[in-house]
C-alpha cells in the first residue's frame, strides 16, 4: 500500500539515530586530528631521497643521472650535476647532485620517479600533513634527504628487497675485487 | 492562572510601564516584535545546528562538533562567515529587484507569526480572520521567490523559480483544504478560538484535540505533507535541486542575502508548524488534566519541537521527487483526499447524534473506511499510470 515504504524508511533512519548514540561501532568517522588511522604500507604522497649512513649529503644514493627529471610527467624535478664525484656503496666513483629540487605544489604523487630510479635512491614518502602558511613549496635536497632507516620503517617490504639486492651486489663486487688481483699478479 | 504561565505578558506589561504613558502602546508592540524576533531567531540558529547533527546521526555520522561544546556555536560561525562574504550581484541583474527579493521573502513570514497563539493570551494580535490572514500573507512569499528568480537574469534561477511557483501554488490548495474541517468544527477563523474549541477532555481523560478524530488525523497528515512542500523542504525541495538546477532561485545570491533566504525558509517552516500545532494538536493545551500546571507556552514549544523533529526525520529519510511526480501527487492524490476528508468530517458530525451503545467505535470504523477506500484507490492510480512519453519536436 502507498506509504508503507515511507514508514519502513522512517524506521530505518530512526534506528540509525538511536543506535548511533549507544553503539559506537556504527559511527565509522575517524576524527582526524585527535585520532589517526594506522598508516598503510602502500600509501604514497611526495618523493624523498634515501641516504645511507649518518650524513644526509655524503650518503645520498642519488647519482644525478636525471632519469627521474626526464620521466616526471609534471616536470616538477630539477637536477643540476655537481662536478665533484663521490664513492657509492660499491666503492665506485659516481656523480652527485648539486641541486635536487622538487616543486611539491606541482608533484602529483604518481610515483613514476621512484619506479624508474635505477639506484633505489628516490622513493615515495608517506607524510601528508604538509599544509603551511608560506609559499616556499620547492623542497631542496636537504629537505628531501631521509635516512634508509626511515625508508625501512615506512615501507618495510620494499626496503627489505632493496637492502637484500644491494647487499648481494656489494658481496659480488667484493668477490670480484678479491679475485681480480690474481690475474693481475703475473 | 499562575504567574509562570503568564510570565511573558507580565514582563511585557512591567517593561512597558517603565515608559511614559503616551508611548506605552507603541512600546508594547515593539516589545512583542522584539520578543518574537529574538525567540524565533534563536530557534532558527538552534534548528540549523540540531538539524545538521540529527541528519548526521541518522546517517551514522557525528555531525558538526568542532565549534564550541558539542559544536553548539556552529550557527555563530556560519553567521560570521555569511556576513563577511562578498555580496556579488550579477552585472545584467535587475539590481533593485535583486536586492528586494530576500527582504520581500522574510517580511511576510515574520508577519505570519503575529496571529499564532503561542500560549494562553499570547498572540501578538487577535484577528477575527486570523487563519485567513495567515494563508494570505503566507502566499506572498511566492511572489518573492519569483522576484528572486526573475531578477537574477539566469536560466537556472528562472527555472527554479518556475518550479517553486508551480509547487507552492499546487500545494496551497491541499494545505487550505486540510485546514477547512477544523474551521468548520470550531466555527471560527480566529486562532485563539480554535485552540479554545479543543479544550476539555472526553471521558475525563482524552484531550479533545482535532488530531484525535478520523478527519483530524487525516487532515493533520495532509496538512503536514502540504506544509513540507510549502516550505520547500526535502523531499519536495526541487526548486533548489542541486543536481539539475545548481541552487534554483538562489543561484545568484551570496553572502547575507543568501542567509536571508535560508532564514525565510526556516521561518516559513516554523510558522506553518505553529499553525499545525494550533489547528490539530490543541495549540497550547496540556495533554492531560494533571499536567496543566506546566506553562501553556511550554506545551506549545514541546509540540512545536516534536513536529520540527519529524520534519528533520523525514528529510533524512526520503529522496527528492521528480517534478511531474510532485505535481501528480498534489493534484491527483492530496487534493481529492482533502475533499473526501471534508465529507468524512461531515459524516462524523452527523453521526454524533447516534445514541446506541458502541456508537463511537462504529463512527470511527465508518469514517476510517470512508478515508481508507479512496486512499488505497488513489494510491493505486498514482502508481499504475505509465509516465507520459516525452514528445520531441526537433531531436528525433
Amino acid at each position: 500500500m502507498l506509504g508503507c515504504g515511507i514508514l519502513r524508511g522512517l524506521i530505518e533512519t530512526g534506528r540509525n539515530f538511536c543506535g548511533s548514540y549507544y553503539d559506537p561501532a556504527r559511527l565509522t568517522t575517524v576524527q582526524y586530528p585527535e585520532e589517526k588511522l594506522a598508516p598503510q604500507e602502500n600509501a604514497r604522497t611526495i618523493p624523498f631521497l634515501v641516504y645511507d649512513g649518518n650524513d644526509p649529503l655524503a650518503g645520498l644514493r642519488c647519482t644525478a643521472c636525471t632519469i627521474c627529471e626526464l620521466e616526471c610527467p609534471a616536470h616538477c624535478i630539477k637536477i643540476v650535476k655537481d662536478t665533484a664525484k663521490k664513492p657509492d656503496y660499491l666503492g665506485k666513483m659516481q656523480f652527485q647532485p648539486k641541486v635536487f629540487d622538487i616543486d611539491i605544489a606541482v608533484c602529483m604523487s604518481c610515483g613514476i620517479c621512484a619506479e624508474v630510479c635505477p639506484f633505489d635512491s628516490i622513493k615515495m614518502d608517506r607524510v601528508f600533513e604538509l599544509a603551511c602558511d608560506h609559499r616556499a613549496l620547492v623542497f631542496h635536497r636537504t629537505d628531501l634527504a631521509k635516512s634508509n632507516e626511515y625508508f625501512r620503517q615506512i615501507h618495510p617490504l620494499e626496503a627489505a628487497v632493496v637492502d637484500a639486492s644491494r647487499a648481494e651486489e656489494r658481496r659480488k663486487a667484493q668477490a670480484r675485487k678479491a679475485s681480480s688481483p690474481v690475474p693481475a699478479a703475473p | 492562572m499562575n504567574a509562570l504561565d503568564q510570565i511573558f505578558i507580565l514582563t511585557q506589561r512591567w517593561l512597558a510601564g517603565l515608559a511614559p504613558a503616551s508611548v506605552q502602546p507603541l512600546v508594547k508592540i515593539l516589545l512583542i516584535i522584539a520578543g518574537l524576533m529574538a525567540v524565533f531567531g534563536t530557534c532558527f540558529a538552534l534548528t540549523t545546528i540540531l538539524e545538521r547533527k540529527t541528519l548526521g546521526r541518522m546517517q551514522n555520522r557525528f555531525g558538526p562538533n568542532r565549534v564550541g561544546p558539542f559544536g553548539l556555536f556552529q550557527p555563530l560561525a556560519d553567521g560570521v562567515k555569511m556576513l563577511i562574504k562578498e555580496d556579488i550581484v550579477p552585472f545584467s541583474a535587475d539590481h533593485a529587484l535583486h536586492f528586494l527579493a530576500p527582504v520581500a521573502l522574510t517580511v511576510p513570514i515574520w508577519l505570519a507569526f503575529a496571529v499564532l497563539p503561542f500560549g494562553r493570551n499570547m498572540s501578538a494580535i487577535e484577528l477575527d480572520a486570523g487563519i485567513l490572514f495567515f494563508f494570505a500573507i503566507g502566499s506572498a512569499s511566492e511572489l518573492a521567490v519569483f522576484l528572486a528568480g526573475w531578477s537574477s537574469q539566469n536560466k537556472y534561477s528562472l527555472l527554479g523559480a518556475m518550479r517553486a511557483i508551480a509547487q507552492m501554488i499546487s500545494y496551497e490548495v491541499p494545505l487550505v483544504l486540510a485546514a477547512i474541517p477544523v474551521l468548520l468544527a470550531a466555527s471560527s477563523l480566529n486562532l485563539p478560538d480554535i485552540v479554545q474549541a479543543q479544550s476539555g477532555y472526553a471521558f475525563g481523560w482524552a484531550p479533545r484535540w482535532y488530531v484525535f478524530t478520523p478527519w483530524g488525523l487525516a487532515g493533520f497528515v495532509l496538512f503536514l505533507i502540504a506544509a513540507t512542500a510549502e516550505s520547500n523542504r526535502c523531499p519536495f525541495d526541487l526548486p533548489e535541486g542541486e543536481s539539475e538546477l545548481i541552487a534554483g532561485y538562489l543561484t545568484e545570491y551570496s553572502g547575507f542575502k543568501y542567509a536571508l533566504f535560508f532564514l525565510g525558509e526556516y521561518l516559513g517552516l516554523f510558522a506553518v508548524t505553529g499553525l499545525a500545532v494550533t489547528l490539530f494538536l490543541g495549540g497550547w493545551q496540556a495533554p492531560a488534566k494533571w499536567l496543566e500546571w506546566l506553562p501553556s507556552w511550554g506545551w506549545f514549544a514541546a509540540k512545536f519541537s516534536a513536529l520540527i523533529f519529524l520534519f528533520i526525520w523525514v528529510r533524512a529519510t526520503l529522496p527528492r521527487l521528480r517534478l511531474d511526480q510532485l505535481l501528480h501527487f498534489a493534484w491527483k492524490f492530496l487534493v481529492p483526499l482533502a475533499l473526501v476528508n471534508l465529507f468524512v468530517a461531515v459524516a462524523w458530525w452527523i453521526s454524533g447524534a447516534w445514541q446506541f451503545p458502541a456508537a463511537l467505535a462504529i463512527r470511527w470504523l465508518l469514517c476510517a473506511g470512508l478515508l481508507a477506500v479512496p486512499y488505497v484507490w488513489l494510491g493505486r492510480a498514482l502508481k499504475s499510470g505509465k509516465p507520459a512519453q516525452p514528445q520531441y519536436s526537433y531531436a528525433e
